[in-house]
């Protein structure tokens, strides 16, 4: 509780000295933001209570089951459902999408009728949810194989650089934002998890230089997938 | 607000229910092995279902609303002139709001409950090598300055490949340089630093400059920002590994480069 205190803090220091001494106002509904700030430290130490006890002995769990299985195939498959299924329901990507409809529909790329729009943003939201799970599945992949990380990292840059340069204007800033929306609080520990308990359980591998990395594959992905996207749309 | 609390704590169980069903699925059909402890991780994923709403509650009651407000009355043109209002404002009279856009960074990164969970995965994982505070101190430096650079950038109106590019050529050459351990950990900490806490504020700020500076459409100059947040880590945390080793091997001490000594 003190720990998610001191948290908070920093926020509401900016908060108040931005209202306070900068914007010369009063703190509008004050009751509000005291109750809200109480709610906020409870949730985050019953998060962080609950994380410690099951999301990532589950992630682990599930990493060194599959590991004593040793079927690569259900292991590759697990990992694009988890990165698949926690992507498509994502509120950020939802509300992304439908800016990202807006702006095509403004910028007469597509029919600006709330049809196309629609299935533009469903389009761009299970693009957005295959890359994702293409992501986690390539990346289980590299941390089996042990390839290391910054070459793959590095070929997917050059792969975002020459799309960049190939993609309409439009999506670009779309493209780049939705590497960051993809992941989530609840997938972020998870797959954490799932990849350092696989690298601990495959001999060879460290957790700390194999384990790590899913969530920038998750992150890289979806920026070339949109732009595809825009292209091709 | 028991109504609010429980359409909150509704919403959280539907976005996390695809996870579950996947979990579930895969352990009865695949996996095929009892799971221990399962009264224990059932509790523990409740609590941080409840957990996880009760937060989203209180920020959407707390901080979101200010915060979005703030961003509205910094960018606003009559804050920016000040009594020199019908001026048209240069990129240097945003100071205020690129003071923010670094404060407001910094501190949400420092609450962000993904950030969190990575950083104490971080240090069990070196056996305490990596700091739990180092290296979300190092990822919320990372992301004011990302933020704070990215507000600029929308105010001056200059394309985002000409940072994020460039961005990335800095990543790779810096990867030569830096410990090889912290290399997936500073990766990941680019895409973990942008979820629950900092994405509303930020993309508020964002869309209310680009809809207040002369010049600037806010469909186009307004996303861009989390792009930001998501490269200037990766530099940070790279740099807070060869810091910290450059540190240790100045000290002399036992700790060889490649594993920075926090303490």
């Amino acid at each position: 509780m003190t720990g998610s205190l001191r948290d908070l803090t920093p926020i509401l220091v900016v908060v108040a000295f931005f209202q306070l001494v900068v914007l010369q106002q009063p703190v509008p509904n004050f009751v509000d933001l005291i109750v809200g700030t109480v709610l906020v430290l409870l949730g985050l130490t019953f998060f962080l209570y609950g994380l410690e006890t099951s999301l990532f002995p589950l992630g682990e769990g599930m990493a060194y089951a599959f590991a004593k299985k040793g079927s690569v195939f259900w292991l590759l498959l697990f990992g694009f459902a988890l990165g698949f299924g926690t992507t498509i329901a994502e509120p950020a990507l939802i509300a992304v999408a439908d800016e990202a409809a807006t702006v095509m529909a403004n910028g007469e790329i597509i029919p600006d009728t709330e049809d196309s729009r629609e299935s533009y943003a469903a389009g761009l939201r299970i693009t957005v949810a295959l890359s994702v799970g293409m992501a986690i599945m390539l990346g289980v992949f590299r941390i089996i194989k042990g390839w290391p990380i910054h070459i793959v990292i590095m070929i997917g840059y050059a792969v975002v650089v020459v799309m960049t340069s190939l993609a309409p204007a439009e999506i670009i800033g779309i493209a780049y934002d939705s590497g960051g929306v993809t992941t989530s609080t609840i997938t972020v520990p998870l797959v954490t998890a799932l990849g350092v308990g696989l690298a601990s359980s495959i001999r060879g591998r460290s957790p700390l230089v194999d384990g790590f990395g899913l969530i920038a594959f998750a992150s890289l992905f979806p920026m070339i997938f949109v732009m595809a996207y825009g292209m091709l749309y | 607000m028991l109504i609010e609390l429980i359409k909150t704590i509704s919403g959280t169980v539907i976005d996390v229910l695809p996870i579950a069903l996947i979990i579930v699925v895969f352990q009865v059909a695949v996996i095929r092995q009892k799971m221990q402890n399962i009264a224990q991780l059932v509790i523990g994923f409740l609590y941080v279902l409840v957990g996880l709403s009760l937060f989203l509650l209180g920020l959407e009651k707390a901080l979101f609303p200010i915060g979005r407000l703030m961003a509205t009355q910094l960018t606003d043109p009559a804050f920016i002139m000040g009594d020199m209002l019908g001026a048209i404002p240069g990129w240097g009279d945003y100071y205020w709001v690129y003071l923010f856009a670094f404060c407001i960074g910094a501190s949400t990164t420092i609450a962000e409950p993904a950030l969190i969970a990575v950083a104490i995965k971080a240090n069990q994982v070196s056996g305490g090598a990596i700091g739990v505070w180092g290296l979300r101190m190092a990822v919320a430096l990372g992301v004011a300055i990302g933020i704070a650079l990215g507000t600029w950038r929308i105010v001056a109106g200059i394309p985002i490949q000409y940072f994020i590019i460039p961005g990335y050529v800095f990543v790779v050459i810096q990867t030569n340089f830096a410990p090889r351990m912290i290399i997936p950990l500073a990766y990941d900490s680019g895409g973990v630093t942008t979820s629950t806490v900092t994405v509303p504020i930020v993309a508020a700020l964002g869309l209310g400059l680009a809809e207040t500076v002369p010049g600037r459409d806010p469909l186009l100059d307004g996303f861009g920002l989390i792009a930001f947040a998501s490269l200037f880590p990766m530099i940070t945390v790279m740099g807070y590994a060869q810091g910290s080793a450059w540190l240790a091997a100045r000290a002399g001490g036992k700790a060889e480069a490649g594993h920075p000594d926090d303490s």
